[in-house]
């Protein structure tokens, strides 16, 4: 299920501005790589550019290739709306459909996927995919009750929930934790190092101990400046950055001196 | 910001009193004056039309124009007419006015969406004696071919039965009329609450891999219900009120009949009020205004129904 993402010489523009420069990296499947970085760096970017999400913003556009598996995400005739079927993403902040109970939220990737579920399959997936999220326990009983009845953590897993539904080959997560309560921040970090066993997970933190638990490798980014592109500085296994990173900046970075 | 006022010292036994800042208190007053004065303006109304009525509601039959049986048998046609062409004006203007709203907020090219905007507002500035025009002068003779064709070709269907009319003034055109009449507003509404919807839950549609239709209906409409409900029931007042368009579009007879194309139409509560008025005399002219006071009382009915479709499902709206 899980794929290995290779990213070539990649620039992102929205419109005439240069987003984020000359990015190559490989992550490896079954992993977790983390990105950090200062504000405006364009981790957030460069991490949208993996499902095309950043093609939302109207003038956005990118120049290199991403492959997951050898495929290139950009290459001609792609659609991106597949891609977004084989790249899930969870946000920053929850975003359970307000309309929908919590079972009809798990399934609403897998209707569009197949329109025709049949009601015992549809029971199985929500349980399964509840349960891989670590929420089947609390709403078992409340499948039916919308989904913004649950606390944020609950609804930041339900959204874990919905996107490991149609069982993508990656997972994104742009700073998934950054609107938690602690408590909820380590039941999403406890459910990171479970899914790293079936998919390949990339997440963007701001929180340099949560890249360093939950993380195999980490990529760390920065800008020259305010209207200046992002750029990837250092891209090593997580203790390396961590502890013996070989670029200053990066050493500054993660020691609190700046950022 | 009255907890850290400093209190004097003598003052300690007293019970806090709330420093009042003459901005709040004018401002609640004028809010309170206003809520009021809607509940004062409707209850005039509402006093006016049933102390109207009573006269008509406990008068002979007989004294009325046409001699009705009673007074149900004078006021049913005429709520049925009421109710018919307001509800074909719905069905017709209800989903362009969602197509219109959706093009406009996710579909077209931010200038284009504008300018649509600003088309479709004006279009709520027209008169409606000028729709009434429109619809005598060039809507009716332009359909009336398609309505020939419609009961020659489709007769044996019970709303295109036989005979049509020759001149294009049937509840249909009138229907239409008021279509065009009540599809700004519902536009604008529309327009309104698809533009407010969250760009979180289209982002949570869009990275499931939903295409643009799939994320409108996932996240948009889903969203907009209670908006579009909003839009329909102001369109559906509008067109149950409108006097006008269809009083200078029909010619009425007190008929029940669902057939659109005939030359014999039902009239509407309002037209009826505004053809039959000048003439009136003695307990007529109660006689219609009490048909008024049901037009309020189905006016009424069909808004409390729409806040219960609404508030059914408070817990789903996306407003929690």
């Amino acid at each position: 299920m899980s794929k290995r993402i290779e990213v070539r010489d990649l620039n992102v523009y929205y419109g005439k501005f240069k987003a984020v420069e000359d990015v190559n990296l490989t992550i490896e499947p079954r992993s977790v790589t983390a990105f950090i970085g200062p504000s405006g760096c364009g981790k957030s970017t460069f991490l949208r550019t993996i499902n095309r999400m950043h093609e939302v913003i109207p003038g956005a556009y990118v120049e290199g290739e991403v492959l997951v598996d050898g495929n290139n995400l950009y290459g001609k005739g792609v659609d991106p709306v597949l891609v977004r079927r084989q790249v899930g993403m969870v946000f920053q902040r929850p975003n359970p459909f307000p309309t929908m109970s919590i079972a009809d939220n798990v399934l609403a990737g897998v209707k569009l996927n197949n329109r025709r579920i049949a009601k015992s399959d549809a029971e199985a997936l929500v349980e399964k995919s509840l349960r891989g999220a670590n929420l089947w326990n609390e709403v078992k009983d409340r499948l039916d009750r919308p989904g913004s009845s649950l606390s944020g953590g609950q609804q930041q897993r339900l959204c874990i929930a919905r996107a490991i539904a149609v069982e993508p080959e990656v997972i994104l997560m742009d700073e998934p934790c950054s609107a938690l309560d602690p408590i909820s921040t380590l039941a999403i970090e406890d459910l990171i190092e479970e899914l790293k066993t079936d998919y390949t997970i990339v997440i963007v933190t701001h929180n340099m101990q949560q890249a360093s638990r939950v993380s195999d490798k980490t990529a760390f980014f920065n800008i020259a400046g305010t209207g200046m592109p992002g750029k990837l500085i250092e891209y090593d296994e997580t203790a390396t950055i961590f502890s013996n990173p070989a670029v200053k900046a990066t050493e500054d970075y993660v020691s609190g001196k700046f950022g | 910001m009255t907890a850290t006022t400093p209190r004097p010292a003598s003052a300690e036994a007293l019970p806090a009193k709330p420093a009042i800042r003459l901005g709040d208190l004018l401002f609640s007053r004028a809010a309170l004056w206003s809520g009021g004065l809607i509940l004062v303006i409707l209850a005039a109304v509402a006093i006016f039309l049933v102390a109207q009525s009573i006269p008509a509601l406990t008068a002979d039959p007989a004294d009325f124009v046409g001699q009705p049986a009673s007074f149900l048998d004078y006021v049913w046609p005429l709520v049925f007419g009421t109710l018919w062409s307001a509800a074909l004006a719905l069905v017709m203007a209800l989903p362009l006015a969602i197509g219109i709203a959706l093009f406009i907020s996710h579909y077209a090219p931010r200038k284009l969406a504008q300018a649509l905007g600003y088309l479709v507002d004006l279009l709520a500035a027209v008169p409606s004696v000028v729709y009434g025009l429109w619809g005598i002068g060039v809507l009716a003779p332009a359909i009336q071919p398609v309505y020939s064709w419609l009961v020659d070709n489709a007769g044996w269907f019970p709303l295109f039965a036989g005979p049509v009319s020759g001149t294009g003034r049937t509840i249909l055109t009138a229907g239409i009329v008021l279509g065009v009449m009540i599809l700004p507003v519902m536009t604008a509404i529309c327009r309104e609450v698809f533009l407010q919807t969250p760009v979180l839950h289209e982002e949570a549609a869009l990275a499931l891999g939903a295409t643009r239709w799939e994320m409108i209906r996932m996240a948009v409409l889903p969203f907009g219900r209670p908006g579009i409900i909003s839009g329909a029931m102001l369109g559906l007042g509008r067109a149950l009120g409108e006097t006008m368009a269809v009083a200078m579009v029909l010619s009425p007879q007190a008929i029940v009949s669902f057939a659109l194309l005939q030359s014999a139409n039902p009239s509407t509560i309002a037209a009826n009020i505004a053809l039959s008025f000048p003439e009136a005399y003695g307990v007529n002219v109660n006689l219609l205004i009490a048909t008024g006071l049901v037009l309020f009382l189905i006016t009424l009915a069909v808004n409390s129904i729409a806040r219960y479709v609404v508030n059914r499902r408070k817990d789903f709206s996306g407003a929690n």
